[in-house]
C-alpha cells in the first residue's frame, strides 16, 4: 500500500531538477549525522551515569541537553597545541581520514521503502561496501598513532591495526551467513527479504533475521565485532587510559580531538543503523504482516490499514528509533563489561568468534538446501542437528588436542589478604 | 565546449588514473617508508574507484577489501613495527638491478603505448555487456564456466593457509 506521503513526495522529488535531488539526498546522509552526534554525546553521558547511579550533566540547558554545545564552545577555544617533531603531513590528516569512513557508509543506509530515502545510492555491493569502507576506518587510528612521534600513541595504533584484522573477519564471516539467505548484496533487499513470513512458515509475523537461529548467532557475533571496529569499551584497547595514556589521541588537542570523537561517535551511529538494517528488520516499525494480520480479523482491519500507513509514512522514524536502540546498546555494554586483556580480545576473536561464524556460515548452506528440497521443518531440523555434530566434534577436538599437549593450563593462584577462600584462576598460555 | 567524446564520465575516469599514476610515483619515489605505503593505499584505492567506473563493482570492492582494507594495513603494521628510518641506508649503488630496471620499464612503456596506438582516435567509453561486473554475473561465471579453477585456487589457498601455520609455529 503505498501512502499518500509517499506518493507525494515521490512526485515532488522527481519533479525538482537533478541537482536539487542530488543536494537533497546529500544533506539526507550529512544531516543526521552532524545534528545527532551532539544529541548522542549527551545521551551517552547521561544514561551512563543513570547506570552507575549518577547524576550526570543536568546544568546547561534542560536535563542538560545544551552540554554538547557548551563542550564544543570549550574544545573550539581550547589551546591547539602541536608536537614539534611530528610528521605534519600525517599528522594533519589522520582525524580527517578517521572522519571518513562513518559518512561514507551513512550513504547507503535505507532510511525507508523509498529510493530516495537510501541518501547517496543502493549499491548493488551494499555489504561487502559496507565491509570495504569500515576496513578503512583504522587508517585514521594507524596514522594518528604513526604521525604524532609518541610510543603510546604508536602503540595503540598498532593495537588498532591487529584488532580490526582479527575482527574484520568474523565480521564478514557472520554477514556472509545473512548474505548467503537473502541472496543478495543489497541492503534494501535484505530489508525486504525480511519482511517475509517468519522461518517459512509463521505467515503472519515478519522474518526479522534476529528472530530466526542462524540469525541469532551471526547477530550477536556482529553486534560483539561492530562495538570492537569502533573502538569502544570494553575492546577500546587502542587507546587504554590505564595503560596508553590515551592511546591515538595523546598528542591531539582541540578541534583536532573533537573530530577524533566525532568519527567515533558517528561510526557508532552508523554501525547501529547497519545492525537494525541488516538484523532488526531495518525500517518496519514491528515485526507484524499488518496484511495478512487484516485478512485473519477483519474487525482489526482498520487498525492494521492505520498500522501499515505509520509503517509506510514514518519507516525514518522507525529507523532511527532502532538506531537509537543500537546506540544504547553500546552504552550499557561500556557500562557493564570492564576492558578485556589483549591476549583475551586476540583469543575472543579467532578462537570463538570466528569459528562459530564460518560453522554457522556452512550451517545455513545446509539449511538451505535441505529446505528447499525437503521443505521448511526439515531445514531447521537439520540445522540444529548440524549444529550439535558440529558442538560435538569441536569439543572432542579442543579436548583431544589439550590431552596431546599436556597440562597447558598455567595455574595462577591469588590468596585473599581477609584469608579468604584460596581462588585460582585459569591462564591459557 | 567540450568535444561529444569527453563525457563527464570519462573525465571522472581521468582524473583518477591521474591520481593513480600519480600514487604510484609517489610509492617509488618517497624515501620515507610509511609514506610509499600510504601512497601505495592512495594508489590501491584510486585504482577501485577506475574499477567502479569501467562497471566491473564486484573488482572493485574486492581490490579495497582485500588490498586497501588487510593487506596494507598489515604492510603499515610491519613498517610500524620495524620503524624504518634511515632511508640512506636504502640506496643501492653500482647495482646491475638499475640500468635492467630501465630497460624493462621502457619495454613495459612501449608495449603500453603500443596498445593505445590502437585505441587513440577512437571511443573511449568502455565497452562492457550490461550488468557485467555485479555480483550475481560474477558469481554464476565463477561457479558454472569456472568451476574447477575456482576449486584449484580454493586448494591452493588452504595449502597456504596451513603452510604459513606450520611456518609460524614453532611447536606443532
Amino acid at each position: 500500500m503505498r501512502g499518500i506521503l509517499q506518493i507525494l513526495t515521490e512526485e515532488w522529488t522527481t519533479s525538482l531538477p537533478g541537482w536539487v535531488q542530488a543536494l537533497l539526498r546529500a544533506l539526507l546522509l550529512v544531516l543526521p549525522l552532524l545534528i545527532l552526534v551532539p544529541g548522542l554525546i549527551w545521551l551517552e553521558r547521561r544514561l551512563l551515569s543513570w547506570m552507575q547511579d549518577r547524576i550526570g550533566p543536568n546544568r546547561v540547558g534542560p536535563k542538560g541537553l545544551l552540554q554538547p554545545i557548551a563542550d564544543g564552545v570549550k574544545l573550539f577555544f581550547k589551546e591547539d597545541i602541536t608536537p614539534s617533531h611530528i610528521d605534519r603531513f600525517i599528522y594533519f590528516i589522520a582525524p580527517a581520514i578517521a572522519l571518513f569512513p562513518a559518512f561514507a557508509i551513512g550513504g547507503t543506509l535505507p532510511w525507508g521503502p523509498l529510493y530516495w530515502l537510501t541518501p547517496v545510492a543502493d549499491v548493488n555491493i551494499g555489504i561487502l561496501y559496507m565491509l570495504a569502507i569500515s576496513s578503512l576506518g583504522v587508517y585514521g587510528v594507524v596514522l594518528a598513532g604513526y604521525g604524532s612521534d609518541n610510543k603510546y600513541s604508536l602503540m595503540g595504533g598498532l593495537r588498532a591495526s591487529a584488532q580490526l584484522i582479527s575482527y574484520e573477519l568474523a565480521m564478514g564471516m557472520s554477514l556472509a551467513a545473512i548474505v548467503l539467505a537473502t541472496g543478495s548484496l543489497k541492503m534494501t533487499s535484505i530489508v525486504y527479504l525480511q519482511q517475509q513470513p517468519l522461518w517459512d512458515t509463521v505467515n503472519i509475523l515478519q522474518n526479522w533475521f534476529i528472530f530466526t537461529p542462524f540469525g541469532f548467532i551471526s547477530a550477536v557475533i556482529f553486534l560483539i565485532c561492530m562495538v570492537a571496529e569502533t573502538n569502544r569499551a570494553p575492546f577500546d584497547l587502542p587507546e587504554a587510559e590505564n595503560e596508553l595514556i590515551a592511546g591515538y589521541h595523546t598528542e591531539y588537542s582541540s578541534m583536532k580531538f573533537a573530530v577524533f570523537f566525532m568519527g567515533e561517535y558517528a561510526a557508532m551511529f552508523v554501525f547501529s543503523g547497519v545492525f537494525a538494517a541488516i538484523f532488526l528488520g531495518g525500517y518496519n516499525l514491528l515485526p507484524i504482516r499488518w496484511e495478512v494480520l487484516s485478512e485473519l480479523a477483519p474487525s482489526l482491519a482498520g487498525f492494521c490499514r492505520f498500522m501499515e500507513w505509520m509503517n509506510v509514512n514514518f519507516s525514518w522514524l522507525w529507523f532511527l528509533g532502532k538506531c537509537a536502540f543500537g546506540i544504547c546498546v553500546y552504552i550499557w555494554i561500556r557500562a557493564t563489561l570492564p576492558r578485556l586483556r589483549y591476549d583475551q580480545l586476540m583469543s575472543l576473536g579467532w578462537r570463538s568468534l570466528l569459528p562459530i561464524a564460518v560453522t554457522n556460515f556452512m550451517l545455513v548452506a545446509l539449511w538451505m538446501v535441505v529446505s528447499r528440497v525437503y521443505g521448511p521443518a526439515n531445514g531447521w531440523i537439520s540445522y540444529f542437528v548440524g549444529a550439535i555434530i558440529f558442538a560435538i566434534g569441536y569439543s572432542n577436538v579442543t579436548s583431544a588436542s589439550r590431552r596431546a599437549k599436556g597440562d597447558t593450563l598455567e595455574q595462577r593462584g591469588i590468596t585473599m589478604t581477609d584469608g579468604g577462600a584460596r581462588r585460582t584462576i585459569e591462564v591459557i598460555k | 565546449m567540450l568535444p561529444e567524446q569527453i563525457t563527464p564520465g570519462l573525465l571522472v575516469f581521468a582524473a583518477m588514473g591521474g591520481i593513480a599514476a600519480l600514487a604510484a610515483l609517489g610509492v617509488i619515489l618517497f624515501p620515507n617508508a610509511v609514506r610509499s605505503a600510504l601512497c601505495l593505499v592512495l594508489n590501491f584505492f584510486v585504482l577501485a574507484g577506475l574499477y567502479f567506473t569501467l562497471g566491473a563493482e564486484l573488482l572493485g570492492i574486492t581490490q579495497i577489501v582485500v588490498y586497501t582494507g588487510a593487506i596494507m594495513v598489515l604492510f603499515l603494521f610491519v613498517i610500524m613495527l620495524l620503524n624504518l628510518a634511515a632511508p640512506q641506508q636504502l640506496n643501492e649503488k653500482g647495482d646491475i638491478k638499475k640500468p635492467l630496471g630501465v630497460v624493462m620499464g621502457l619495454g613495459m612503456l612501449a608495449l603500453i603505448l603500443a596498445q593505445l596506438q590502437v585505441a587513440i582516435g577512437k571511443d573511449f567509453g568502455p565497452r562492457s555487456e550490461a550488468n557485467f561486473g555485479t555480483p550475481e554475473v560474477v558469481g554464476r561465471t565463477l561457479f558454472t564456466l569456472y568451476a574447477f579453477p575456482l576449486e584449484i585456487v580454493g586448494i591452493l589457498l588452504v595449502v597456504g593457509i596451513v603452510g604459513s601455520i606450520l611456518l609460524a609455529k614453532r611447536k606443532i
